[in-house]
């Protein structure tokens, strides 16, 4: 009956193999588009005698890049100019991280501050950064540094040992000495205790519900024991503090007004984005839970790291990686201001040989890997904090 | 003795100091030893800030002499970069003499915008009137038509070039967003799986890669003798962009939808394109009305990243007015003013937003 019924119906009128036919239609159109595209561009490659291929890479660059995380002079393969590039890129995506998620964080409370002042000052920065183009705002900072600020000569000083001229900022950091070397590996045994300390304080809660000061006894380890390193070296105190020679400052660190610019732009910017999010998160976590928190007695601090975190942040990770991602992607606009991102070396890089279709697709490849590789990571993440359902 | 009976029966009153402007304050601005500093250091903050930028910005500011004497004041604004500047900053290269063309484009532009701000305005005869308006628009930016003097469109610029990206590209970017969010969705697997690559391909990568490609590599692409013009290129890859964002958000409003919807829709008997057309769609996309909005922001906002690729748009007329060493340092004003353009667009765009919002939930 069945089998009988199945001969009748034609080809056309069954689901499976019509799915089918579509299918193969558009996957014959996708093919066909993009044979034609290929042969054209085969074609005009070889009209215009391009070499295809990586090759460039191996090949001399002979164009300078104005900072760089490791050594890199002019003599140097292209290979090793598009590494220093997505250094940069990555230095500035870091450091931009970093400071947007403070900042974010502080305008986001500060917008459900109880205080009018704060409150509204929170949402007019929110609303206007946001509305401001991100490159508009990058130039806007650069032609500051470049107009409003005067020559090395007569650099400002806000604070002592800073410095500001329209040739960047310098600031003093403290001179080398042995002592720094130790402190960060007390830092990093500090911290790596903390870790162990923690997980055996939550073995023992849930075996004998005993609680433990994790926090006091971390912020200890992490903030004392670097201190005591310090304080056992003889507790040096000398500063490198740079000092005007010739146009430009030397000693301390100084940096690019591109870096401060591009710096500034994606951290602002993404600030009144994080602060969206963070907002959302907290008001995700209704009063409610604050209130039977505090009915079964926990304490303010329990209140906030047992109960509102874990569901706030729920809400708020994925949100705030995408934002970090966009920060990434953005910082590809340092191309316009003249700071050697990745973007910018591969422009270079382009320009020099003529290499287009290699340089763009090396630009989508790194960026694709940021990408794929966060999205991994949020994969995990919400796998981890998923709600488990009875 | 009888008047302080007859005190006692009128209506206590709260103490002063909780009601009234005093009451306000201290219940909004010094309510606990914590918020009562943070007001003082703002107050002190934007005391120390503001007056001097009223200062700068208005009061020592030039607002119509020539560059010269905003040089003799060099402590206060210089506005008149803009107002000496203004049609060139606004319509970049199109003719002088023409350019109440795109003034007209744009007031069309506008009006319709101002009129399909209304929900209740949503009629299919509002459809027809955007799609007569941008072909009027169209013809009015390219000339040759009606007895109008064609234009190249090398020489569109502006904040003409601006809208025309941001718009036109959301328009195409819509239904093409909407068959990749389809497309992932689908049960068909190979389907599918193009719609995930595209999708994700574009998401992971900055949109300044993708209009890299538009004017390096594209023309490659072409064959020989073909050549598609600079603007179209940029409007391409604008389009490709937007689609894949779109895609997302219509996704979120597709998986909103149940079930019951499709099974209803098919114990109709209606077919997969009506079911979709007349009961999927019109709710889906109904739900994602807010976040479609944002994403016309972003695309608003993103338009001006034609500068790389120099194409005139708003930002780079204004760019190419500071090269002028007439004009040269004073792109502070410049900057501002055109901040306060895209802001203006953005506020109102996000502003209706949330008023869609509102309207929306509540039915």
């Amino acid at each position: 009956m069945d089998n009988a019924l199945s001969e009748k119906v034609p080809f056309w009128l069954d689901p499976k193999k019509r799915s089918l036919i579509y299918q193969m239609f558009i996957f014959c159109m996708v093919g066909l588009l993009a044979y034609y595209l290929v042969s054209n561009t085969l074609t005009n490659l070889k009209r215009q005698s391009i070499a295809t291929g990586f090759g460039f890479i191996q090949k001399e660059s002979s164009f300078e890049i104005g900072e760089s995380l490791i050594p890199y002079s002019a003599a140097d393969t292209y290979g090793r100019a598009l590494i220093v590039g997505a250094l940069n890129t990555l230095k500035v995506s870091f450091v931009g991280i970093i400071f947007s998620l403070i900042i974010g964080t502080l305008i986001g409370v500060g917008r459900l501050s109880s205080n009018w002042l704060v409150s509204k000052i929170s949402s007019l920065y929110i609303e206007v950064m946001q509305d401001i183009p991100i490159l508009l705002q990058l130039f806007f900072w650069y032609a500051l540094f470049y107009e409003a600020l005067p020559s090395p000569q007569n650099s400002l000083s806000p604070f002592k040992g800073v410095f500001l001229c329209n040739r960047g900022a310098a600031f003093a950091v403290p001179a080398a000495h042995p002592a720094y070397k130790y402190m960060l590996l007390a830092l990093l045994i500090g911290a790596i205790t903390a870790y162990a300390i923690r997980r055996w304080a939550r073995k023992r809660q849930e075996k004998t519900g005993q609680l433990f000061p994790v926090f006091t006894v971390s912020l200890g380890l992490i903030v004392v024991l670097p201190l005591f390193t310090w304080v056992a070296f003889g507790a040096p105190l000398k500063m490198n503090i740079p000092r005007l020679s010739g146009f430009n400052f030397v000693g301390g660190v100084t940096v690019s007004p591109e870096f401060i610019a591009l710096f500034l732009g994606l951290v602002l910017y993404t600030a009144a984005f994080v602060a969206e999010v963070v907002r959302a998160g907290i008001q995700s976590v209704s009063t409610g839970q604050t209130e039977a928190a505090m009915a079964i007695g926990l304490k303010k601090g329990a209140i906030l790291n047992l109960v509102i975190l874990p569901q706030a942040l729920r809400v708020i990770i994925p949100p705030l990686t995408s934002q970090m991602l966009n920060l990434t992607k953005n910082s590809s606009l340092a191309v316009a201001i003249g700071y050697p991102d990745f973007v910018s070396v591969a422009n270079t890089t382009i320009n020099q040989t003529g290499q287009s279709i290699e340089g763009v697709a090396l630009i989508m490849t790194i960026y694709l890997i940021f990408s794929l590789s966060t999205s991994v990571f949020m994969n995990w993440y919400n796998k981890k904090v998923a709600l488990v359902e009875r | 003795m009888e008047a302080l009976s007859a005190n006692i029966k009128e209506d206590l009153k709260p103490p002063r100091v909780n009601i009234g402007i005093i009451g306000w304050v201290r219940a909004n601005l010094f309510n606990g030893v914590f918020n009562s500093i943070l007001t003082i250091v703002m107050l002190f903050l934007l005391w120390k800030t503001i007056p001097p930028l009223l200062q700068w910005a208005f009061i020592d500011s030039t607002w119509l002499a020539g560059s010269a004497s905003c040089r003799q004041s060099p402590e206060g604004a210089c506005w008149s970069i803009i107002s000496k500047n203004f049609r060139f900053i606004i319509f970049g290269f199109y003719p002088y003499e023409l350019q109440w063309r795109p003034l007209v484009a744009m007031i069309i532009l506008f009006s319709l915008l101002f009129y399909s701000r209304n929900r209740n305005n949503w009629k299919k005869s509002l459809g027809y009137a955007w799609i007569t308006g941008l072909i009027l628009m169209g013809i009015l930016m390219k000339g040759g038509l009606l007895g109008l003097k064609s234009v190249e469109t090398t020489q569109w610029g502006g904040l003409p070039l601006t809208l025309l990206l941001a718009v036109f590209g959301l328009t195409a970017a819509y239904p093409l967003g909407v068959v990749l969010a389809l497309g992932r969705q689908s049960k068909m697997k190979g389907v599918k799986v193009l719609s995930i690559l595209y999708i994700e391909l574009i998401r992971g990568v900055p949109l300044i890669s993708l209009l890299f490609m538009s004017s390096i590599i594209f023309p490659l692409f072409l064959p020989e003798g073909i050549t598609i013009n600079k603007i179209l290129r940029a409007q391409v890859a604008i389009i490709l962009f937007t689609a894949a964002y779109i895609a997302e958000v219509v996704r979120g409003g597709l998986q909103g939808m149940t079930q019951g919807q499709y099974e209803a829709a098919e114990a109709l008997g209606l077919n997969y394109y009506l079911t979709l057309r007349l009961v999927i769609l019109p709710q889906a996309l109904k739900i994602v009305i807010p976040p479609t909005v944002s994403i016309l922001i972003s695309a608003f906002k993103d338009t001006s990243l034609v500068v790389i690729i120099a194409l005139f748009d708003l930002l780079k007329t204004t760019q190419s007015v500071l090269s002028n060493p007439e004009w040269m340092g004073f792109s502070r004003e410049a900057y501002m003013f055109i901040a306060i353009l895209y802001f203006a667009g953005c506020f109102s765009m996000s502003n209706y937003s949330r008023k869609l919002e509102r309207e929306l939930s509540r039915g």
